[in-house]
């Protein structure tokens, strides 16, 4: 067992020496480990002393815990640049093909280069809290609770963690250092939100919930690297020279899947549709347990978050729901409308559902049944029972609507588990392009119909029954 | 040593390698020559087990490329396009590192990285940074690297690609002395003069189709024709056509040259001689006139051109 790790081992030494011997690594690295902490602890000093002559003591009390988070993200950020260079940077420069051509099994040389990309910016981000958290306690006699340094270096390494293993996708599907740096945006700019998300975490000062963030980020890390182990092979990684878009090979690879070998409309609904619902039932169970688990959630939070009951008066609702169009709840309550925005929502949630495995798309589209669960409480408060509720002002749109919101789950889940866990005989394009195919075979036979007759249902039946339950 | 089925590879929908179908026994240098983008490094990444074929399969050293595909590694010695070094590290730990990748145990490693850069004249560049080497001098350990573990089968793309003549010649100097009973050499390159210098056969692949396959005479015959002989008078002919034996005919002829063509030469040669003498002619020199591999494969080439014209 041990001696499968040793070649890892071998690529990780040689790759951390030849980091060590780069100077556009090294002085980067040290200028921030030995210079950044105490440009740090002078502001936090000068930041301590201010708020203190008003006595807002407890911004300086935040404030310094967030500098050292700040402090040991600057030399982890490198790590996505040395990740860049280590991956596409061998690849374009060749020197990665007498690697492939040894022994060398693809986890090893994956598991060889993602550590050591993670090394030398790691040592730089922990020596520099070392020399922040120093500058701290001897300024101003800060020192850091055990819980909190725990979290900060735990944060610290998995962001590091995230950071590489996106960067080993982008490098499996870039062929220049160039076209990696281009597609690191896609790296860069989520990570930088998730840095203002935690500074806004630390200032409210519920470290709970940066625990939860950790927890989060361990498993896009888990997500991105089984992504990037599927995707870090000899196939593809020297399988194609050129970045170019085939705009012909794509049409005819999402075409073929698309149609298949059906000869009309009855085959296709026949042969094809019912082929990729077979495919989908696993992600359709998954999706009717998260279904399940968004209503018990939105239940939950109707106990947690009370609306107070004087807010809840269906007394004068004939009037309430006379001031419906000018708000604009319901525009021109035609069926085209409503319609043409839940077209919109799947489609947007399937694209969120391609950039985060399908998790943000799924939770998208279970927003809206946590809402319905949540409002079901004040309802019944207000002395509409449950019943009611769900018959009247759910079911006979929903009827219709559930179903199509929960393929659209599935499809979503599918291209979201197509990504993370490929097909190892076809290339992510290839295998996206398929998925999105089976994705508008879906939409386009199934979704689309349903989500017609939801809205037909939700502006003839739904509203006009609604409208009686609510002044009967 | 290596051998090739219906071999074929298609990238998206560009086919790269149709159906190729090779052979190199121990002790055998084949050159695969072609142009640019004909399916030179794809069979050198398919017999390296770096990419799957699509269709058909291949046996390197006994091993499925598939199936056996770190059994193939071990026992290929690659040498590609471009040399792939890197730049910072000294000479001796680059092949200490490929060494241990390779499962040599330390003593090992040091015996053969000594014997081979004592080889390559590379001795006293231990300690140096390969940066700083020439171009030759990268080739040649390029060269050690793949013979590190000594190799029963050595895969050589463009050995001299873009190298001056000299450093150029130095390295084909290493390539012939590789030459052993028990290794399979192949070279791919599109320098023509050095596979007729290296090869005992060559096989010419064309958009993914091997279209020629040969040794140099075999295929000079096959695509040229009968060896041409040019016998070279001491007088002019003055428009005189002189009697040949029977069966043999003046192919062209100047004012104190003629050529023709046979498959006989050490019967044909004497009777031409004879004949020419006993006519009164003094012959300066009977040669056969040289047919270089360019014209084989520009014909092989241009012809594969024609019929996709005819398409």
């Amino acid at each position: 067992m041990l001696n499968n790790f040793r070649p890892a081992w071998w690529v990780l030494r040689r790759e951390v020496r030849d980091q060590f011997r780069d100077w556009r690594i090294t002085i980067p690295i040290m200028l921030l480990t030995m210079v950044f902490p105490f440009i740090m602890n002078y502001m936090a000093d000068e930041v301590v002393g201010f708020v203190a002559q008003y006595g807002a003591t407890l911004i300086s009390e935040r404030l310094i815990p967030f500098f050292l988070l700040i402090v040991g993200f600057f030399p982890i950020s490198i790590s996505l640049v040395i990740a860049l260079e280590s991956f596409v940077g061998e690849k374009e420069r060749g020197s990665i093909e007498p690697l492939l051509a040894s022994p060398l099994t693809d986890w090893q040389l994956y598991l060889g280069k993602l550590v050591a990309v993670m090394v030398p910016p790691m040592i730089g981000s922990y020596l520099g809290m070392g020399i922040y958290l120093y500058g701290a306690y001897r300024e101003f006699r800060w020192t850091a609770e055990p819980e909190l340094l725990a979290l900060i270096l735990v944060l610290t390494l998995v962001q590091a963690f995230v950071m590489v293993s996106g960067a080993v996708v982008i490098s499996t599907q870039a062929t220049t250092v160039r076209a990696a740096n281009l597609l690191a945006s896609f790296i860069i700019i989520p990570i930088a939100f998730l840095i203002q998300a935690e500074s806004i975490v630390m200032f409210w000062g519920t470290y709970q919930t940066l625990w939860l963030v950790v927890f989060g980020l361990v498993i896009i890390a888990v997500l991105l690297t089984r992504t990037g182990i599927s995707h870090f092979n000899r196939e593809e990684l020297l399988g194609r020279d050129l970045d170019i878009l085939n705009l012909r090979w794509m049409w005819q690879v999402f075409k073929s899947q698309f149609i298949g070998e059906a000869d009309s409309v009855r085959s296709w609904y026949k042969i094809e549709l019912k082929g990729t619902l077979r495919k989908l039932r696993v992600p359709f169970v998954l999706v009717m347990g998260m279904f399940i688990a968004a209503g018990l959630f939105g239940n939950n939070l109707a106990s947690e978050y009370v609306i107070p009951p004087e807010l809840i008066d269906f007394s004068d609702s004939e009037s309430m729901l006379g001031q419906l169009d000018i708000i604009a709840i319901l525009p021109a309550n035609t069926f085209l409308f409503i319609w043409l925005h839940n077209i919109r929502a799947i489609t947007l949630g399937t694209l969120l559902g391609m950039f985060t495995f399908g998790i943000f798309g799924i939770i998208a589209l279970m927003i809206p049944i946590g809402l319905l669960a949540y409002f079901m409480v004040p309802a019944v408060a207000a002395g509409i029972p449950a019943w009611e509720y769900w018959v009247g002002f759910v079911a006979p749109h929903g009827i219709f609507e559930i179903p199509a919101m929960l393929l659209a789950g599935a499809t979503i889940l599918k291209i979201g588990a197509g990504l993370a866990a490929p097909n190892t005989d076809e290339s992510i394009g290839e295998g996206l392009l398929r998925s999105l195919a089976d994705w508008a075979k879906i939409m386009v036979g199934l979704i689309l119909p349903l989500l017609l007759a939801a809205a037909i249902m939700e502006v003839k039946v739904t509203l006009p029954v609604a409208i009686r339950l609510l002044t009967k | 040593m290596i051998v090739t089925q219906d071999l074929s590879k298609k990238f998206n929908d560009f086919q790269a390698l149709d159906g190729v179908n090779l052979e190199v026994s121990a002790g055998e240098v084949l050159a695969l020559l072609g142009p640019n983008g004909a399916g030179k490094t794809t069979t050198v990444r398919i017999l390296t087990s770096i990419l799957r074929p699509s269709r058909g399969w291949a046996k390197v050293a006994g091993y499925d490329v598939v199936t056996q595909d770190r059994k193939v590694r071990s026992n290929v010695g690659l040498l590609t396009e471009h040399h792939g070094l890197y730049n910072r590290m000294p000479t001796g730990e680059y092949l200490d590192f490929f060494g241990q990748i390779y499962g040599m145990g330390p003593e090992e490693r040091q015996h053969r990285v000594e014997k081979l850069l004592n080889d390559f004249n590379l001795s006293d560049e231990t300690k140096r940074r390969i940066g700083e080497f020439s171009k030759g001098m990268r080739q040649k350990l390029a060269l050690a690297r793949a013979l590190l573990h000594d190799p029963p089968v050595l895969l050589l793309d463009e050995p001299t690609s873009a190298m001056d003549p000299k450093s150029a010649k130095l390295v084909r100097d290493s390539i012939k002395d590789l030459r052993s009973d028990k290794r399979a050499v192949m070279i791919c390159t599109h320098n023509l003069a050095e596979a007729e210098e290296l090869a005992d056969r060559i096989a010419i692949i064309r958009r993914g189709k091997i279209i020629a396959n040969g040794s140099p005479s075999a295929l000079k015959d096959e695509m040229l024709g009968l060896p041409i002989f040019e016998v070279r008078l001491k007088e002019n002919l003055d428009g005189r056509n002189p009697e040949m034996p029977r069966g043999i005919d003046v192919i062209e002829f100047g004012s104190d040259w003629l050529q023709y063509k046979t498959d006989h030469p050490k019967e044909i040669n004497p009777a031409v001689l004879e004949k020419l003498v006993n006519q009164d002619y003094k012959v300066v020199s009977l040669q056969e006139v040289p047919r270089s591999l360019e014209q084989v494969y520009l014909q092989a080439v241009s012809g594969g051109e024609e019929d996709n014209h005819v398409e």
